[in-house]
């Protein structure tokens, strides 16, 4: 695994850019890895990132794009709207999150 | 130096076309799972219904398919490290195919997998097109007021040539 300096921060990042250390993450980082990806934050992006990264605690698995929908309560729709194109993989991004695992 | 992902926003220009032509309650599932998978891509994804797979849109139909265990030599109870089937010959018995519709549903369902409407719901809701088949209307004596709500046109042979033009095409 490799290092990165993330918001002056020194993060463990997998090949991709990923986060891989939970711990490591805090605000300052997600707005970042949001900004890499062309994603502004508003508090919409902000509650939907926070209950991923509960979510995850209680888990241990990043929630698909169908249980941010049907757990978290936050729309299809509407996640397209927040994170274009690739929902998925840019929301575990930006929560410094691994990519979901699961089919659906 | 910081490596960011390449989410290649602009730089896909793939488009994913699905013909649905079973109408069972297994082979629905695996379109479905994909056409969701392309999505979550970005890729442009649109499904075709067709024949049998036109079930998969009937309003009426749609929450009701079926899935028989009768010729599918495959069929076995989910244990793992052991394969215990049930004789072929006892599959056509009366409640055979009520019996493995409603494991397969309990199975989708603990495993947090939507039914066929949810999922379709699911599928508009990000961004896919579905369309029907004008001959499989025609033969089923159906238009448009008795298909699912997201369906986007019945469309014929030519129209679907036309609009699958560059895509990459999957027949289930």
């Amino acid at each position: 695994m490799a290092k990165a300096t993330i918001a002056g921060k020194e993060v463990t990042v997998n090949e991709e850019g990923f986060l891989t250390e939970y711990d490591e993450w805090d605000e300052e980082v997600g707005t970042e890895l949001a900004k890499n990806i062309d994603v502004e934050m508003t508090d919409e992006h902000w509650a939907l990132i926070k209950w991923l990264r509960e979510d995850y605690k209680e888990t241990g698995e990043t929630a698909t794009t169908r249980r941010v929908n049907t757990t978290g309560g936050v729309p299809t729709k509407q996640q397209f709207t927040l994170f274009p194109k690739k929902p998925a993989k840019k929301m575990s991004y930006v929560a410094g999150l691994p990519k979901p695992k699961g089919c659906v | 130096m910081t490596v960011i992902p390449n989410f290649d926003d602009d730089a896909t220009d793939r488009k994913f076309v699905i013909i649905c032509s079973k109408g069972n309650l297994d082979m629905a599932y695996p379109a479905l799972v994909l056409a969701n998978a392309a999505l979550g891509e970005g890729i442009e994804t649109h499904l075709f219904f067709t024949f049998w797979g036109f079930d998969m849109i009937i309003d009426s139909r749609m929450d009701d398919l079926q899935f028989s265990p009768a010729g599918n030599t495959s069929m076995h109870f989910p244990v793992k490290d052991k394969t215990i089937r049930v004789p072929q010959a006892m599959m056509p018995l009366p409640g055979m195919t009520g019996m493995a519709t409603k494991m397969l549903k309990e199975q989708l369902d603990a495993m947090d997998i939507p039914p066929v409407r949810d999922f379709l719901d699911q599928i508009v809701a990000s961004g896919g097109h579905l369309w029907g088949c004008q001959m499989s209307a025609d033969m089923n004596k159906v238009d448009m007021d008795d298909l699912y709500e997201g369906v986007a046109d019945i469309i014929n042979a030519s129209d679907f040539m036309e609009k699958t033009d560059g895509a990459q095409l999957l027949f289930i």
